[in-house]
């Protein structure tokens, strides 16, 4: 165990400061183990050592963006080589910018090393599905519900499900309209929630927002009528 | 684009139960909660409310992945 992790785990959860979400409180100060302290060190120092220092921290972030590229390549065919190649070029270069801006408030919570891969991981996937839905049309309502009906149910089951079926359809629809268009396209359809904030001109963490408060309302909608349906993650794992 | 299943789309829709922190909150710990994964300890417990979000989150659930198996690769 690190001396950083043994610190970690001496974290404790704040009060939630939004009726919707916890708050994170930061873990006591972290200790850097050595590596974490001499990238600090080089990354603030003046001169040739921090000017070297940087071009090691560019080449990381470029390995870590080549590597979200990779991951992601299957589901890209239509993107050539050289595209791919400048999309990692890019999330690197964003993302030693963020890191060098927001040097201070590395902690030591964990790895130097793991802090920075995360700004070029992120700057990675948000150009990746941003260009993955370029031109692609959002569809923001949800005609029917009933393609989602299992087939094969005995009668009872299947009265089960429809009547779930209409109840969803119907607390969807009390939704606000703002929430409804964040959750159908979100939830239903798939769409990035990157893109879906870019298209809106919003932010991702105002977006999970409204799809929080769209999935509490759907669920008291549902608990009021006593049906509390069984879900699955399984994608998710 | 295919179809999930009905408890699938269920899970998408209603999200999951508890507190879960937001994206931003999820990305300023998701280095730690990594590092404590992978070193073996309860990261769940650690950070409370985080996996909630990766669970209810799929763009914060592959950058988890992501940072996951690049560390991971870099330990072996």
């Amino acid at each position: 165990m690190t001396s950083t992790a043994a610190a970690s785990v001496e974290h404790e959860l704040v009060q939630p400061s939004t009726d919707t979400a916890p708050v994170l409180a930061p873990a006591a100060a972290g200790f850097l183990d050595e590596d974490s302290r001499a990238w600090l060190s080089d990354l603030r120092a003046q001169g040739p050592m921090h000017d070297a220092a940087v071009e090691r921290l560019h080449a990381l972030l470029l390995g870590a963006a080549r590597f979200e590229v990779a991951r992601r390549r299957p589901g890209l065919p239509h993107l050539r080589g050289e595209e791919l190649g400048e999309i990692a070029l890019e999330a690197a270069d964003d993302a030693l910018m963020s890191v060098l801006a927001r040097l201070d408030d590395f902690r030591g919570d964990s790895r130097f090393t793991t802090w920075v891969y995360k700004f070029a991981l992120l700057e990675a996937a948000v150009k990746l599905r941003k260009r993955a839905w370029q031109g692609r049309e959002i569809v923001l309502e949800q005609e029917t519900w009933d393609i989602f009906s299992s087939v094969g149910l005995s009668p009872a089951r299947a009265a089960e499900q429809s009547e779930l079926l209409s109840a969803l359809a119907d607390g969807i629809a009390a939704l606000t309209p703002h929430q409804r268009r964040v959750l159908i396209a979100l939830a239903v359809n798939g769409v990035p929630i990157d893109v879906l904030a870019d298209r809106l001109n919003t932010s991702r963490g105002a977006l999970y927002k409204t799809l929080h408060d769209a999935r509490r309302g759907l669920r008291a909608y549902l608990a009021q009528r006593d049906l509390a349906p069984t879900l699955s993650f399984e994608e998710n794992r | 684009m295919e179809m999930p299943k009905l408890e699938q789309m269920l899970g998408r829709l209603l999200g999951p139960a508890g507190s879960e922190v937001g994206c931003d909150e999820c990305f300023d710990h998701l280095d730690r909660y990594v590092d404590l994964e992978l070193a073996g300890h309860d990261a769940d417990a650690a950070l409370p409310g985080l996996r909630a979000h990766l669970d209810g989150c799929p763009a914060c659930r592959e950058e988890h992945e992501s940072l996951r198996a690049l560390v991971d690769a870099g330990r072996s």
